[in-house]
């Protein structure tokens, strides 16, 4: 074979490279670095949670952390049993979804399905917008207007209490269930669309029936990520729904967060390095496998549920 | 065959005067036709004369794009759609639709046929898997997929696509169906599967569809409508229309001296 040598032409070309391409070898670089960066970060923030971790588990054994129901690690007799900060949790997150998951849905459907364009356009900024006021402000409409408007209608309520830093939590991420399911709803196809209305189907049979099931996956998605931000919220918690570690499901109740926890420890005085100060450790440690085991939820739940289109 | 009976047909659908606006622009121009039943009526013209919108005013799609204005008298079965007394949904089981692009649901076979009917409020199963299993054979699909009735839509070819569509449509049980250039995004062998099922059809549901391509439109309709920039051009039998057009523009385009 010769198939190395070129049969002559007599139509000359060449293909020899006439612009510099220095910036194609180091732009890549830069973005590497800065991609790096925010993985080196992670695995850092992973290293020493766990170390920290560790150093915890050798004074307090890991079952009676896991399982103990008192959590008292502060004062004296101590406990510590991280149920009732995760029952905390847990209520305040629960009530938060509560709120945000319908009503963040309704005005997804609405915004995708129902609103002329003109309103859609000045409502979706207005939501984002909302999703970024800063959460000490949240805190503090709970703490100053949402609990005397409950206290009213259950008087026997304490003034630090698990249902109004959860409605509280849940209006905070009503927009970002809303965009989220809003911008699935939106990647539905029209023509979808058309074919069920030309079947006769009326707007509330298309968005339940067709859009809503066609977005499934992203508004499952858009529901986990909310339930992870309402574990994580921290600033409306810690001012409105009190310091009181509690065994309950009792709404009405003062009790206390994991994240409120940690803020308490670390505004404190506890010695760096002590038993006390290393629960913060252990208690992220545990509200970050949390977050992790949702994340992977949410991928495994959007995968299953997806209908291609 | 066919000239003589065709013309014997009812009217069904009168079209008067009517003037479509999209906010300033003037779609269509007063345009006045009519259609008869059981009988296939072609729409053809250059793109962007307006064919898609007057098929769309049949079944009031047109009402959903915002800023559309419309004029004038469409009347099917001697009622005015587009009076107030009209059920928009109730008007679209009746007058189904065909799209350009085959459009399944993201749902198993059996449930983009069932899905009508159960908006229409039948549920027992066994009904539904008669009327699944009618407009299947109807759609000279049932052959096809019969043992895979559970098979996402998404399984099947381009060509099955859109039969599946005009079996989900024909599911209903319309009186019309309409076809927006049905077969464009087919192959030729699905085309002609699509064209003899259109032959099937007409003898029970009046079609009006729209096509680019003038062997199709000469050799499924019985009636031809030639539009261009909005306006009624000319419409006639197919036969006449396409050996002896009396207006010079159609001759042009039927000749592929534009368009
Ligand atoms: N939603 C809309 N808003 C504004 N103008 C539109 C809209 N839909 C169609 N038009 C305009 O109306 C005219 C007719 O459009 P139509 O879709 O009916 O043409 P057509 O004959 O079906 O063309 P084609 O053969 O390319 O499908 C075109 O000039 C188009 O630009
Ligand atoms: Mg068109």
């Amino acid at each position: 074979m010769e198939s190395n040598v070129a049969p002559s032409t007599t139509t000359k070309m060449n293909f020899k490279n006439s612009r510099s391409h220095l910036s194609d070898k180091i732009v890549p670089i830069i973005l590497f670095l800065c991609a790096a960066l925010s993985v080196l970060t992670t695995i850092g923030i992973v290293v020493t949670l766990l170390s920290e971790t560790i150093n915890f588990f050798k004074s307090v054994p890991f079952m009676d952390f896991l399982f103990g129901t008192k959590w008292s690690p502060l004062i004296e007799p101590k406990a510590f049993g991280i149920l009732p900060l995760l029952s905390g949790t847990l209520l305040v997150t629960v009530i938060a979804c509560i709120v945000a998951i319908p009503i963040g849905l309704a005005s997804a459907i609405y915004l995708s399905e129902y609103a002329p364009k003109r309103v859609r356009k000045i409502v979706k900024p207005i939501l984002e917008v909302l999703a970024g006021v800063p959460t000490i402000v949240y805190g503090y409409f709970a703490l100053t207007f949402v609990t005397p408007l409950l206290k009213s209608i259950f008087p026997s309520m304490g003034v630090f209490n698990a249902l109004s830093a959860g409605i509280v939590v849940g209006i905070m991420i009503i927009p970002m269930v809303s965009s989220l399911s809003e911008d699935a709803m939106s990647a539905v196809p029209k023509s979808l669309r058309h074919g069920a209305y030309a079947l006769g189907a009326t707007r509330f049979e298309v968005a339940l029936k067709i859009v809503v099931p066609a977005a499934f996956s992203g508004i499952v998605s858009s529901a986990v990520l909310a339930f992870s931000r309402a574990i994580g919220e921290t600033m409306i918690v810690a001012v409105a729904a009190g310091a009181t570690p509690n065994l309950t499901l009792n709404p009405l109740e003062s009790i206390q967060t994991m994240t409120a926890y940690i803020v308490q420890v670390s505004l404190g005085d506890t010695p760096h390095g002590s038993v006390e100060y290393g629960t913060i450790f252990a208690v992220g440690m545990t509200l970050f496998v949390i977050t992790f085991l949702l994340n992977i939820l949410a991928q495994y739940v959007a995968r299953r549920f997806r209908e291609e289109y | 065959m066919s000239t003589a009976t065709q013309a014997a047909n009812q009217t069904l659908i009168h079209i008067e005067q009517l003037n479509l606006y999209y906010g300033t622009y003037h779609a269509l121009k007063n345009v006045n036709l009519t259609i008869p039943e059981k009988a296939v009526t072609a729409f053809i013209g250059p793109s962007g004369c307006g064919k898609s919108t007057l098929l769309r005013t049949l079944n009031r799609m047109n009402d959903m794009i915002d800023g559309t204005r419309i004029e004038g008298l469409v009347s099917m079965g001697g009622t005015d759609i587009y009076s107030s007394d009209v059920d928009v949904e109730t008007l679209r089981k009746k007058v189904g639709m065909v799209f350009q692009q085959p459009n399944p649901f993201p749902k198993s076979i059996y449930d983009n046929i069932a899905y009508g009917p159960r908006l229409h409020g039948i549920k027992s199963k066994s009904q539904l898997d008669e009327i699944v299993e009618q407009s299947l054979k109807q759609a000279v699909l049932w052959d096809e997929v019969k043992d895979y009735l559970k098979r996402s839509a998404f399984s099947l070819s381009g060509g099955q696509q859109q039969r599946l569509c005009i079996a989900r449509a024909l599911a209903v049980n319309p009186d019309v169906l309409l076809m927006d250039e049905a077969t464009s995004a087919l192959d030729p062998i699905s085309t002609l599967k699509i064209e003899e099922l259109v032959q099937e059809l007409k003898n029970k549901y009046t079609i009006v569809m729209v096509t680019h391509n003038m062997q199709q439109a000469a050799r499924t309709s019985d009636q031809t409508v030639f539009f261009l920039n909005g306006e009624m051009v000319e419409f006639d039998q197919t036969e006449t229309l396409f050996s002896n057009p009396s207006d010079k523009r159609t001759e042009d385009y039927i000749t592929g001296r534009f368009g």
